[in-house]
């Protein structure tokens, strides 16, 4: 097969289109399409302006979502929806839950009998244990009996053996005693844990006593007051025990009795059979003989619910009688906790039994003086715990209780209670214990009642600005009657702002500002937010306070009208508030929640010089953040926040402004890859919408600044480091400098792309692995070909200057051993060459003269093309011969049908040495039997179906001599 | 050879009365078939003495211990010499709970000298080789409830420092209590109940107990003993109670330790200061 003489076939471009395809059915450009994402307008902000603007992908206009997936995720979102859910169905927690645990709580409502809307106790459990801890050592006192109980023979009868149980409970006072002091918190909590774990495997491997001990010595630790500060959290440990063991023995008595089937679960005292009542009865009597008053109750209370195998009721009569039974409890906080407990037991066995809810409070109300009494104030100084302090341990078991209480309590019950409250001389604790528990609408119906009782109770002891805390989270929930709603704001901010320890002040202010941005207008948001700043500020004092002042935004942010209040008409508050961000991470963070509220609000594009102003300061903030040690992931999504601010401006016709926003934007963000990417994009696209406003006949004006624009990317682009995207964006620019007949720069451009053609390394990692860049650099040089057809030969250089150049570049190109990227680029240059010898070309670019106009079909030209094409071919060939020595046959069939396929479609296979070699290619490719039947089947019909048309019948002659192959 | 020989009562509470019948079987389980030489079941109800060492001297609290009184015996064969083949075998039985005579069934009671106690033995002979087995096991023998119904009186106390029985009666410090019990002779299957209210103090309290307490005579040589010994003892409250507030006396009678006719209960309220 010496040097073939290679003629493209004339093509009619046009006939062939009007062959090919106008029956086919106009495709419905309309409002379906697959792949469009779904957009859901947003529906929780329910806002007008934002149109469903589908149609958005052609011009890329800005009004496009910041990224696909965060608009795909707007709305349809699962995990965002359920967040909504539970905004408003359980708005009075919503500032301090996380989602993270929202999973947890929607699981436990469900197991929770008394209904979703009542919060479990699960939930208070981690607030207090976060709550309440202590730097202080402590100590666990345990008597734990000799291990007597082991050696009881099982043969003794059973008066011995009761015997020596209730001599072992006796024992304990005598036996080891074991002390644990200088206990760190967490010591403390893991030795509990510990207690637990025992308790768990003295109760599976049968020794009832032992279990029976260890809690019954678990919560004597309860009477101990010792570190006052850390009660609320070693209440909340013990119960987990009481808990387990409360569990166990209902467990193992139901297990008795649900010998031949299970009980149902709604079983009546006649289905439970006389072991498991005996072996019931016994626990109580076992439990009636503690001798401590602490402990009988709590295991009594722990066991509650096993009552319900005993008599129907019995629960009943037991929950008053234990409720009278605290009044034994001296201490007054071990006894409110003691409340709290049986409260909540009583919530979960017997929600229906209001009563003893209702005496439990009262008593409590009762012994409230025993909290000023000698005892109390000797023990708080001896532990050096100042009043206000002490009383806040109090809050948990008050709040709790007064939660079961005001439980789907009517209306009445809960005035009853207020009233009882102020009889009490409006005690403040009460007070803030009632907001707290009582319905958010509840306390907003009467917000100035409680802002009157508020300024009436004394100011000792319990400070005033947590119960206007407390009643800020309230109205925050609930709306107030909108003729009080100043007044109130006024009221507590008096208050508030007279609050000295920064600490205090923006614990209750950050509460506030949310309701202040519901309600009122950007005036006192505006006085607020100074008057934060006026307080953070000294001492530095905001450094302490970052969590809280983190909250301020986000809540602003909820109700977005304010927020963009806040952006353009703020400035000089808002500005300086961020400032109080003194560290790092946590500016960075408030930026990205205030970026990521941005992004999902902001509709309309926007030039307002304010906003700008903001959000450049903003992203600069974020993106000088960026460092060494930055991880991948966290610049992403920097970048990505970055991309979305910049695709938000536009200043509208004013190009040249919106040019000089991206050089200073480029400047700003140059750390951050994909800013930049964006950048040029932007550039280009502002390049071809001049093009659009000037109907493609520029000005001598509009042609300078679109030059500047191609200078802008030409510059731009050399400094990424990723090659692929340098390569596509040298592409893109030069197909964009074209379309604006920059035909120098366009030149520049491809030569720049070919020019770093050999950098591009054989493997790159696309998503942490390392992949064969073989298949993007084809694609590239595939579309890279397509590009090359339209632009014109330089003067100054040769005829098809970048072809050649590309192609020696290619020829140059260290590619990987065993592979056919270099023949197959060679391969698809053919059809560029055909091309580019027809007299009109399949496609221009308006206003540019490729180089059909230009050389007007030369045969010099054409005899180059020519030239080249068979060169190309002798490759070809040359590396299908060494692949059918090195027998890689698959491959050589592969190559030698697609030459084939371009023969026929491009090659004048009139010419005979062309037919002959297609005939050579067809049997070489059929050769080995690799080739697949249907396609060659396929490829027969389709020259058949050729030969039909006119100038075609030359090929009929070739169908003969192609031969199938038959199948074997 | 593992036997395993085992007396199951019928009521899972084992508490019988007069003239009610103990049912129940005598559970073998063996894994071969066991020789055996004859299964007895023995019914017994004692009366135990103890003298205390504080009324007689040490010596004879030691040695002259009184005799057992027996209340009820009875003595059946469940078996003859044979074989019992392997596996779970259960033997029914029953007893009449019937005194002799003029004898009284006491209610079971464990106190420190008078001990009145039930038992069913259950013992098999076997061969030489092997060991006898037995097993015993108790039951409880409560009364008849009462025919008439206890109107309960109701008693109220009031406790001061003059009111108690002490020998440095002024270096106490002043303080009131007062209470009362719902009733003075208490059913013994119900609880005792009452209120304490603690109306003023000087100092503050530290525990509130009720402290259960039992008086057992016995007949020696030297007359009658009296002994009056602790049972149980609860603390109704702790620390430092609110003033005025009642506080509710609730205990339940441990039912092995006390027994309602024969001896007397006494109770105590004690206030520990």
């Amino acid at each position: 097969m010496a040097a073939v003489q290679w003629r493209s076939r004339g093509r009619n471009y046009d006939a062939e289109l009007q062959r090919c395809g106008l029956e086919a059915a106009l495709v419905d450009f309309g409002d379906y399409h697959p792949l469009k994402p779904i957009m859901v307008t947003d529906t929780k902000t329910r806002r007008g302006t934002r149109k469903g603007s589908t149609s958005s992908s052609s011009s890329s206009s800005s009004s496009a979502p910041p990224d696909p997936l965060s608009s795909m995720l707007d709305g349809t979102d699962p995990l965002s929806m359920f967040a909504a859910a539970s905004a408003t169905e359980t708005p009075t927690m919503s500032h301090s839950s996380s989602t993270g645990d929202l999973g947890r709580r929607k699981r436990e409502k469900e197991e929770e009998a008394v209904g979703p809307d009542f919060e479990p106790w699960s939930l208070k459990r981690g607030e207090i244990l976060a709550r309440f801890t202590t730097t202080e050592k402590l100590s666990i006192n345990l008597f734990m009996g000799s291990d007597r109980g082991k050696a009881t023979s099982q043969g003794s009868a059973v008066s011995e053996k009761v015997r020596t149980r209730l001599e072992e409970l006796d024992d304990l006072e005598e036996g080891s005693q074991r002390e644990l002091l200088n206990l760190s918190q967490q010591d403390y909590a893991n030795r509990i844990e510990e207690l637990n774990q025992s308790l768990k495997e003295a109760w599976s491997s049968d020794q009832k006593v032992k279990a029976l001990k260890i809690v019954i010595q678990c919560s004597k630790l309860l009477s101990d007051t010792s570190v006052i500060q850390f009660y609320p959290s070693k209440f909340v440990l013990i119960t987990d025990i009481l808990d387990t063991f409360g569990r166990l023995v209902y467990d193992r008595i139901w297990t008795m009795c649900s010998d031949p089937r299970p009980l149902p679960d709604n079983f009546t005292v006649e289905d439970v059979n006389d072991t498991a009542k005996e072996t019931c009865l016994n626990w109580f009597y076992k439990i009636a003989s503690i001798r401590e008053l602490l402990p009988r109750l709590y295991v009594e209370a722990a066991i509650l619910k096993c009552n319900r195998f005993l008599n129907k009721s019995a629960i009943q009569e037991t929950l008053p009688r234990l409720t009278a039974m605290i009044r034994g409890i001296g201490d007054p906080l071990v006894a409110a906790y003691a409340r709290a407990y049986l409260c909540r037991v009583g919530m979960e066995v017997a929600p229906h039994l209001k009563e003893s809810l209702n005496r439990n409070f009262f008593d409590l109300l009762g012994t409230f003086r025993q909290i000023s009494s000698e005892n109390v104030r000797a023990q708080l100084v001896l532990q050096m715990v100042e009043m206000p302090e002490y009383l806040t341990l109090y809050s948990p078991a008050i709040s709790w209780i007064l939660q079961c209480i005001a439980y789907r309590a009517p209306e009445s019950l809960l005035t009853e209670m207020m009233e009882r409250c102020k009889k009490l001389g409006n005690n403040a604790l009460l007070l803030n214990s009632v907001m707290r528990a009582f319905r958010p609408e509840f306390v907003a119906a009467r917000a100035t009642d409680f802002i009157g009782m508020i300024k009436d109770c004394d100011e000792a002891g319990f400070p005033k600005h947590l119960l206007f805390g407390s009643l800020g989270r309230s109205l925050a929930s609930a709306d107030p009657p909108e003729s009080e709603r100043l007044t109130i704001l006024n009221e507590a901010w008096k208050v508030i702002t007279k609050v000295r320890s920064p600490q205090d002040y923006i614990n209750c202010a950050e509460i506030w500002v949310e309701f202040t941005c519901r309600h009122f207008t950007k005036r006192e948001v505006n006085t607020i937010l100074a008057d934060i700043i006026k307080h953070m500020t000294p001492d530095r004092a905001f450094e302490d306070a970052y969590p809280q002042l983190q909250t301020v935004i986000p809540v602003q942010s909820v109700e977005l009208h304010f927020q963009f209040l806040l952006f353009s008409v703020l400035q000089e508050r808002f500005l300086p508030f961020l400032d109080m961000f003194q560290k790092d991470s946590v500016r960075v963070e408030v930026c990205k929640s205030i970026m990521e509220v941005f992004i999902k609000h902001q509709v309309e594009l926007t030039r307002d010089p304010v906003i700008l102003n903001a959000m450049l300061h903003i992203c600069k903030t974020m993106h000088d953040s960026v460092n060494a040690l930055t991880l991948e992931d966290e610049k992403r999504s920097l970048a990505l926040l970055i991309i979305g601010f910049i695709r938000m401006v536009s200043f509208g016709r004013d190009f040249e402004q919106q040019l000089s926003f991206c050089v200073e934007a480029r400047a700003t963000f140059c750390n951050l890859e994909p800013v930049l990417v964006q950048l040029i994009h932007t550039v280009n696209q502002l390049a071809m919408e001049t093009r659009r406003v000037m109907r493609g006949n520029h000005s001598r004006k509009t042609a300078a600044f679109v030059r500047a624009c191609a200078a802008y990317s030409f510059i731009t682009i050399p400094s990424l480091s990723s090659i692929f995207s340098r390569l596509s964006l040298y592409l893109l620019s030069g197909q964009v400098a074209l379309a604006n007949q920059c035909l120098s720069q366009a030149d520049a451009f491809l030569k720049a792309a070919v020019s770093i053609l050999p950098e591009v390394p054989r493997s790159i990692s696309v998503e942490g692995k390392l992949r064969s860049s073989e298949s993007f650099l084809l694609d590239f040089i595939n579309s890279f070909l397509a590009t090359l057809l339209v632009i014109p030969d330089h003067p100054e250089h040769g005829v098809l200057y970048l072809v050649r150049g590309l192609l020696n570049m290619v020829q140059d190109y260290t590619w990987e051993d065993n592979s056919d990227a270099k023949v197959r680029v060679y391969i698809s240059a053919l059809p560029l060459l055909a091309a580019m010898s027809q007299e009109t070309y399949l496609y221009s670019i308006p206003k540019v003269d490729s180089n059909e106009t230009l050389y007007g079909g030369d045969p010099k030209f054409l005899s180059e093309i020519n030239k080249l094409c068979e060169t190309l071919i002798g490759q070809i060939l040359d590396h299908l011969k060494t692949l059918g020595r090195d027998e890689s046959t698959r491959r050589q069939g592969a190559l030698a049908f697609s030459l084939f396929g371009v023969l026929l479609a491009h090659g004048d296979l009139r010419n005979n040495k062309l037919s002959q070699l297609a005939v050579n290619l067809w049997n070489l490719s059929h050769k080995h039997g690799y080739c697949e039947t249907r396609t060659s089947v396929r490829t027969l019909e389709f020259i058949k179906h050729q030969t039909q048309q006119p100038d075609m019948a030359h090929l009929s002659d070739m169908v003969q001599r192609l031969t199938l192959q038959s199948r074997t | 050879m593992s036997v395993t020989l085992d007396i199951r009562l019928k009521r899972a509470n084992k508490v019988y009365r007069e003239g009610e019948t103990v049912a129940g079987v005598i559970l073998l389980i063996c894994k071969e078939a066991l020789q055996h030489h004859g299964i007895s079941l023995s019914m017994e109800g004692v009366v135990n003495l103890q003298l205390s060492s504080k009324s007689v001297g040490v010596f004879e609290a030691f040695y002259n211990s009184v005799k057992p009184i027996q209340l009820i015996s009875s003595n059946i064969e469940v078996a003859k010499a044979g074989k019992i083949p392997g596996g779970k075998t259960e033997i029914p039985f029953e007893f009449p709970l019937h005194t002799k005579g003029n004898k009284v069934l006491y209610e079971t009671y464990h106190g420190v000298f008078v001990n009145i106690q039930y038992s069913l033995r259950c013992d098999m002979k076997r061969s030489l080789l092997a060991k006898d087995l037995s097993r015993s096991c108790e039951f409880i023998v409560h009364c008849q409830p009462q025919k008439s119904k206890v109107i309960p009186t109701p008693v109220n106390f009031t406790i001061t420092p003059d009111t108690l029985q002490s020998r440095e009666k002024n270096s106490l410090p002043k303080f009131l209590i007062r209470g009362h019990l719902d009733a003075t002779n208490c059913v013994i299957s119900l609880p005792l109940t009452g209120e304490v209210v603690v109306e003023n103090s000087d100092v503050p309290i530290k525990s509130i107990e009720l402290q259960l307490v039992r008086v057992e005579t016995c007949g020696c040589a030297e007359g009658y003993a009296r002994d009056a010994t602790e049972i149980q003892n609860i603390q109704i409250a702790e620390g430092d109670v609110c003033h005025g507030l009642a506080i509710p006396i609730y205990m339940i009678f441990p039912r092995l330790f006390t027994c309602p006719t024969l001896e007397t209960t006494n109770f105590k309220v004690g206030g520990v200061i």
